[in-house]
């Protein structure tokens, strides 16, 4: 490595990239985490999930050439779609061991994969840059693509919205209420099931909104998503299961380790996610923001 | 969140993944009587190379099963047991001109250690949690491998090291011979089996299986919980590490797949529509989803699309797997006066 | 275990030559009954699998052609494709397959490098002949190679010296980013080696993690090199993603970017604007046949063939494997290995793309290299119109690493 190359406007750039990456990382994080933390499943097929938003948004932006409709129906469809999904194939598991719901998960992403594959073909499909936001911006210390400034906003936005809704509302009260005692919720009359379709619904709504926004950074095709459970998995796990304020600070932390690696050792980029996330497991099992029962 | 235990009190008994059968008398003869059936397996299949893939991912399968079956611990990253089990055996032939058993036998431990160390790391954490950091680690051993490509060869995958002939001294077979190449490898499953069948009719095999009914439970009997976790995960990654090896040996590569994540997940899969928690089980699912693949591959380019279905309605409908219910059938026909 | 559809139409057009044939009259050897089986594993699921099915097309077609000229002496050829998934494993047990239940004579196939290394495995431990019709400069080296093993692909080694010898000027500044496997090693090798010969600079060189789907993190330092051309070494979808985030980046206005090769399909994937401007090689055009007349012949077969649709350049290996495989067979009079082998090392060919021959050292075929540039989308005149060829580089010895170099003794 050529350290006399090492100047401050590159960290600065690295460091933004790896923001922008981070958004990416916190969306998928996100949508894993509200469905652990309510229903208390992991979705395996949330890679695969990332996947088909991607594909809404290429389905909605051929048929009304807009990337906002795109924005707004893709997530909305996959949403819709993840509802059935609780209702027909989750819900049925109800009683049983939280393994099933994962194998079920599991063997869904086969079926989402090949899905697209049946209904997009296997090669992939162009999905280009919005027109007002392509192009780069001068931030001072380098030239940054608008469009991953535009990801980081909408990110932003999202998780604003959330806490607001988490936090400032009567529902987001009983979803909290629900994470922690399910079954105290029932005896209050509440119906719990619905509440379970929804949230499992939001989560796939987000991971699909997470599609939707990397397609134009990445190219659209049945795999994307293959990659991308994995990374889900150790952010997920080293901000702590369930946790939203970890998959938050976790997202943009293995965004940012994963460019700085990028610099310093380019080729050990992908290792350096999954060597961190070892690295805190073996100090906090939990995870840096997760309640200790659950870890260790 | 809902504990665990709390899940299984407020509902119905849950249904037992240990067949009436698997403690009575048959116990003894399970190995015998599976060595036995997989004997015609040959004869039947479509090809013998398949049939050896059978008996090799039925022994992963089956190593698996040691862990998810009976001791109740969801992993999702047995890859690294079976892909290290194939480098070590390849490497070993390849790069240090080892005697091939020798070198199936230095694979196997190197498995072994692999599992004592990503257990060390990951069995503190619980139930689903478990899955992902598993998935997570068998992510790290494979972009490790990716990037040792000196060693491994990297995206190339290992070669160079075919096995024509196996065996000591005069008594060394030809296994480019597809048959015999069966039989081969099928004395090494057996001979797991054999072990596996011991272990699981130890008192050992019966504190897995009592830590996978309840882990609290067995904590108050005053087993220590930890231990037996570990000391399950490094006996399974070491006969998922046999199958590994095995697989170096059939095939005459080591491609980096056999540590993708995707070969994580057919342990799983294969477990699960055999039979969890059974003996022979895995075998059957091993064989099912391999005759599966075979039969549909050749038809449609959409194959995957039919074993996801397969694999969900397994989950919803039949949790106990094919050989799991059709044990549970027969006891239930025996059980009645 | 039936073959696939594909396959089995060829043997009922197959069968139906055949009869024709019978019906004339010649008294037909015992022999003669039984079908040159050629297995053809290729990875119909997956990411490559527009390819694939592009190779299968092709292969069909020359197989096709085979039995319709009447086959050897009235023996027909039958293609039996398997799926190999792009997984190494998978080919290795098809293969096997292939070789001891189907009783392969010949085997064709395979799409990316560690798969066809995985069939060259088993099929040299068992003596049977394999053409290979994946890019690889492994493949040639003496550690791999094996008497019956054929390469009718391009390797690194080629398509680089042809992109660089046109692309490169003395003190040009080149930054590389190279995914970081064996292929990806190869093409840089191949790109620093002709920068050499030029006389162009390093600018700076990026390794990447292969199969990486994001690329900002390069782009800062990338920018930072100030390059004249950003030479982009790897394949498939690492490229797309690679050149699409190359392009957020605005390096297109700052640098040229060329990459090793240039594919049909995985161009039509990533879109016109993303690849607008960008120079690379490969082995076929299907715009050849303004020039070269087999290219011409190859087309109309097979837009005859499949309702108007052009060849890719996957297409084009497929085809003239198998078509070079089934000339050397005829020429050697039957199935026999050794002769075959013989037969394919003396053969002269121009099936598709101009004269090809294989190297006697290391069995690579001597071919063509064109260097090609992608168009602009309102230049294009239809949707096959990809390309404009830049320069068509003849094959040569010469261009090949030397046999000394690979580990040959001559």
């Amino acid at each position: 490595m050529d350290w006399g190359s090492l100047d401050l406007e590159l960290i600065a750039m690295q460091l933004f990239s790896g923001v922008a990456l981070g958004a990416v990382f916190v969306m998928l994080a996100l949508g894993l985490s509200i469905i652990f933390g309510m229903l208390g499943i992991v979705n395996f097929a949330h890679g695969n999930v990332f996947m088909v938003g991607a594909y809404a948004g290429v389905f909605v932006m051929e048929r009304t050439g807009s990337f906002w409709a795109a924005l707004i129906l893709g997530p909305l469809l996959v949403g819709a779609l993840g509802l059935l999904v609780e209702r027909f194939l989750i819900r049925p598991l109800a009683g049983r061991p939280p393994d099933d719901a994962l194998l079920l998960t599991f063997g869904l992403g086969y079926v989402l994969v090949e899905g697209v594959r049946i209904l997009f073909g296997s090669d992939g499909l162009p999905f280009a840059t919005p027109e007002a936001l392509s192009g780069v911006a001068d931030l001072g210390v380098g030239f940054f693509p608008i469009y991953r400034i535009f990801v980081i906003g909408v990110v932003a936005l999202v998780l604003v919205a959330l806490w607001v809704g988490l936090e400032r509302t009567k529902l987001g009260l009983i979803v909290r209420a629900g994470a922690r005692d399910p079954e105290i919720l029932r005896v209050l009359g509440v119906d719990i099931e619905r509440l379970w379709l929804w949230v499992f619904g939001l989560g796939i709504a987000l991971a699909a909104l997470g599609g939707v926004l990397a397609a134009p950074m990445r190219s659209v095709n049945p795999e994307m998503g293959n990659v991308v459970l994995g990374e889900a998995f150790a952010v997920t796990v080293i901000g702590g299961m369930g946790s939203l304020l970890g998959s938050v600070v976790a997202g943009l932390l293995v965004g940012v380790v994963v460019s700085m690696t990028a610099l310093l050792a380019p080729e050990m980029a992908s290792i350096a996610m999954f060597a961190f996330m070892a690295l805190v497991l073996l100090v906090r099992p939990q995870g840096l923001f997760g309640k200790p029962g659950l870890g260790a | 969140m809902q504990p665990l235990d709390q899940t299984v009190l407020a509902t119905a008994p849950p249904v037992p993944r240990r067949s009436p059968l698997a403690g009575g008398a048959l116990s003894r003869w399970r190995a015998p009587l599976s060595i036995l059936a997989l004997l015609a397996l040959p004869f039947l299949l479509p090809s013998q190379a398949l049939a050896v893939n059978v008996l090799i991912y039925g022994l992963y399968a089956v190593g698996y099963n040691l862990l998810y079956g009976y001791t109740g611990l969801l992993s999702f990253g047995h890859a690294a047991f079976f892909g290290t089990g194939a480098y070590v055996t390849g490497i070993a032939i390849g790069a240090y001109g080892l005697h091939p058993l020798a070198a199936m036998g230095l694979a196997v431990a190197a498995a072994g250690a692999l599992a004592l160390a990503l257990g060390a790391v990951s069995i503190r954490s619980r139930g689903i949690y478990f899955a992902m950091v598993t998935l997570a680690l068998a992510q790290l051993v494979y972009y490790a491998a990716l990037q040792a490509s000196a060693w491994t060869g990297g995206e190339n995958g290992l070669r160079g090291f075919t096995v024509a002939r196996i065996g000591l001294g005069r008594l060394a077979v030809d296994i480019l011979n597809p048959l015999t190449k069966y039989f081969v490898v099928l004395a090494f499953v057996g001979a797991a089996l054999a072990m596996i069948s011991r272990i699981l009719a130890s008192p050992f095999g019966a504190v897995i299986e009592a830590i996978r009914e309840s882990e609290t439970r067995a904590r108050a009997c005053g087993f220590d919980v930890e231990r037996t976790k570990l000391l399950a995960f490094v006996l399974s990654g070491l006969f998922c590490g046999l199958a590994g090896a095995l697989f170096a040996i059939h095939l005459s590569i080591v491609p980096l797949d056999s540590l993708a994540y995707h070969t994580s997940g057919m342990a799983v899969v294969m477990t699960l529509v055999g039979g969890a928690g059974t003996f022979f089980g895995p075998f059957v699912g091993a064989l099912a989803v391999l005759v599966l693949e075979d039969a549909l591959s050749l038809w449609t380019p959409h194959w995957q699309l039919a074993l996801g279905t397969v694999f969900i309605l397994f989950v919803l409908f039949l949790p106990r797997g094919l050989w799991g219910t059709a044990l549970a059938r027969i006891g239930a026909m025996r059980g009645r006066p | 275990m039936g073959q696939g559809t594909l396959s089995r139409r060829t043997l009922v057009a197959g069968m139906a030559v055949a009869g024709t044939l019978g019906g004339i009259g010649r008294p037909r050897p015992a022999r003669a009954a039984e079908t040159i089986r050629i297995g053809f594993p290729t990875p119909v699921t997956g990411p490559f699998g527009a390819e694939a099915k592009d190779q299968i097309r092709s292969a069909e077609l020359a197989v096709k052609q085979f039995n319709e000229a009447g086959g050897l002496d009235g023996r027909m050829a039958e293609l039996l494709v398997r799926d190999d998934k792009l997984n190494p494993g998978e080919a290795a047990t098809r293969t096997l397959e292939l070789i001891e239940k189907d009783k392969a004579h010949f085997i064709v196939g395979a799409l990316s490098s560690a798969v066809q290394l995985s069939v060259n495995e088993i099929t040299r431990s068992r003596g049977v002949l394999y053409v290979s019709i994946s890019q690889s400069d492994t493949i040639n080296e003496v550690k791999d190679f094996s008497r019956t093993t054929f390469h009718e692909a391009l390797n690194p080694h080629m398509t680089t010296a042809a992109v660089a010898k046109h692309a490169f000027r003395k003190g040009t500044k080149v930054a590389y980013l190279v995914a970081d496997y064996a292929y990806g090693h190869e093409m840089l090798r191949g790109f620093k080696r002709a920068a050499a010969a030029i006389g162009a600079e390093t600018a700076g060189e990026i390794l990447h993690p292969f199969g990486a789907a994001d690329y900002s993190t390069f782009m800062p330092r990338l920018r930072s090199m100030r390059p004249d051309i950003l030479c982009i070494c790897n394949f498939g979808r690492d490229q797309a993603n690679s050149i699409k985030q190359a392009n957020d980046f605005g390096m297109k206005k700052v640098a040229r970017i060329v990459v090793p090769v240039l594919l049909h399909n995985q161009r039509l994937a990533a879109g016109p604007d993303a690849f607008e401007g960008v120079v690379g090689a490969s082995n076929y055009y299907w715009r050849l046949e303004e020039t070269v007349p087999s290219a011409k012949a190859f087309n109309d077969a097979f837009r005859a063939a499949y309702g108007g649709a052009v060849p890719t350049d996957y297409g084009a290996y497929g085809y003239a494997a198998v078509r070079s495989l089934l000339m050397a067979v005829k020429a050697a009079g039957g199935t026999d290995t050794d002769k075959v082998v013989t037969s394919l090392e003396t053969l002269r060919y121009d099936v598709a793309k101009g004269p090809e021959h294989y190297r006697a050292c290391d069995h690579q075929a001597v071919q063509s290299v064109l260097v090609t540039e992608s168009k602009k989308k309102s230049e294009m005149a239809n949707e096959a119109d990809l390309f404009t060829i830049l320069e068509i580089e003849p094959g040569s010895e010469a261009a090949l690493r030397s046999c000394d170099e690979l580990g040959h003794r001559a």
